[in-house]
């Protein structure tokens, strides 16, 4: 049975996984000007969901649908298909870098008897995206939890990272996490009723602007967050 | 011997033990405010030790690469013994809350280089309560400076009274900003007990021969209680 507070643990953007360091591309769209405030924000953030988020919302229910099933290969074809639609190297590297930082505090946090299957095939770390959703079903939680899981990381990370960069109110920006979140939710809803697809069929919500800027923060001279 | 319920303590498992194996390298913090002198520390610590020990440095300024930079030109070091970890306008979250990034870091540069010794984690510049996660260092350097007003270690906090080796740098402009430096030692002695104390002034010169001395020989203990090779 799963204990209905672990999702509130992985969610919490106090959870030792590394997350803190990521701002989710905001950063970049914060010294280019496209945000600079709530309204914009809130903006960048349903775009967000709309775009690469949908992506990742929905490789998070089916990873956790493929570890619930027991899938090796669907979720090493599930990680494959996301790195297909992720043409930044940097962006790339920036989710294996959090997926592999989640796979260690999940580790840590909740041992389990039996070995992860997923690591020894992905030495640089599975995407975000999937140690959330293979991190989730390990807790018995299911895809829709997943998937809300992804999106809350989605929503919440460039949120927080406004609140850092733009000094934006705390209360404020918050509101419009309620808010997204709320937009979210069919996105939750279509991610877990197509948790059981083939992973080439996982949607490809492309944001070219999101991934030149992955790229182009990475030169940047001054640079607070790592992606 | 302590006794911890009628069991010898040291065979109960630390739960304070930084992750890893038991044969990786010795990992010290070095951590203290804005300015204090944590990255020309390194680069002492550096230029003093990088002949006789295998060193790797993970640096966390908040403006991305600079100490990294910093090291890399004035040459201390080789390129590939530097790697920087960036923080998200938040040093103390990523040496405290969240190490994952700094261990990630550390790991793997440690298993690349394959021949480390001693691993130096400088944390951003930051302020009094900042302190390293025991899951990410052994040990921890704690760096003030004389400009940045005595009355710090009377005011104590973590990093001042539970820092392994705290350094009281910048001596040498003790006597423009009027600093008193005998004062300052008396009141981190008072805060700190039997853990060290030492006064340096390092842009002035060499690395502090008291603060390589502490380092080698905590390399040295660490070599014989975790079994591994070294040098005498």
């Amino acid at each position: 049975m799963p204990t209905p507070s672990d999702l509130l643990l992985l969610a919490d953007g106090r959870l030792p996984a590394g997350g803190h360091a990521h701002s989710g591309g905001l950063e970049q769209a914060v010294e280019l000007g496209d945000v600079r405030d709530v309204p914009t924000l809130r903006d960048f953030l349903r775009g967000l969901l709309r775009s690469s988020g949908q992506t990742s919302i929905a490789a998070s229910a089916a990873a956790a649908r493929a570890w619930l099933s027991q899938d090796d290969a669907a979720l090493l074809e599930l990680d494959a298909e996301e790195s297909a639609r992720m043409p930044s190297a940097q962006l790339r590297g920036a989710s294996r870098a959090q997926g592999r930082q989640l796979m260690r505090a999940a580790e840590a946090i909740w041992p389990s008897p039996a070995p992860l299957r997923l690591l020894p095939a992905l030495p640089h770390g599975p995407h975000l995206s999937l140690a959330q959703g293979v991190t989730a079903a390990r807790l018995d939680l299911e895809p829709v939890d997943a998937a809300r899981l992804a999106a809350y990381g989605v929503v919440s990370g460039p949120a927080t990272a406004a609140v850092r960069l733009l000094g934006l109110d705390p209360f404020a920006v918050h509101g419009v996490v309620a808010t997204v979140m709320g937009d979210a939710e069919p996105v939750i809803a279509a991610a877990a009723e197509h948790a059981s697809s083939p992973a080439w069929l996982l949607p490809g919500g492309a944001a070219p602007l999101l991934e030149i800027g992955a790229e182009l923060h990475r030169t940047r001279e001054i640079r607070m967050f790592a992606s | 011997m302590h006794l911890i319920d009628g069991v010898p303590h040291h065979e109960l498992p630390d739960p304070h033990e930084p992750h890893g194996h038991a044969s990786r390298p010795l990992r010290i913090g070095i951590g203290g405010p804005v300015g204090s002198g944590k990255t020309a520390l390194v680069g002492s610590l550096c230029r003093a030790l990088s002949g006789e020990l295998g060193l790797a440095v993970v640096t966390n300024d908040i403006y991305t690469t600079e100490d990294a930079d910093h090291l890399r030109q004035i040459g201390v070091l080789e390129q590939r013994r530097i790697v920087a970890v960036e923080t998200g306008c938040c040093p103390h979250t990523a040496i405290r809350d969240d190490i994952s990034a700094n261990l990630d870091a550390v790991e793997r540069l440690e298993e690349e280089l394959g021949d480390v010794q001693l691993s130096l984690i400088e944390s951003g510049g930051d302020n009094l309560t900042a302190i390293f996660s025991r899951g990410l260092v052994d040990l921890q350097i704690f760096v003030l400076d004389t400009a940045g007003g005595d009355d710090v270690p009377r005011k104590g906090g973590p990093g001042v009274r539970d820092a392994d080796l705290l350094v009281i740098n910048k001596i040498d402009l003790a006597e423009y900003v009027g600093a008193d430096t005998a004062m300052m030692e008396r009141d981190a002695k008072a805060r700190r007990g039997d853990k060290p104390v030492a006064l340096t002034s390092i842009a002035t010169g060499e690395a502090p021969p008291q603060v390589v001395a502490w380092v080698r020989e905590r390399v040295h203990e660490w070599a014989h209680q975790h079994g591994l090779a070294h040098s005498h």
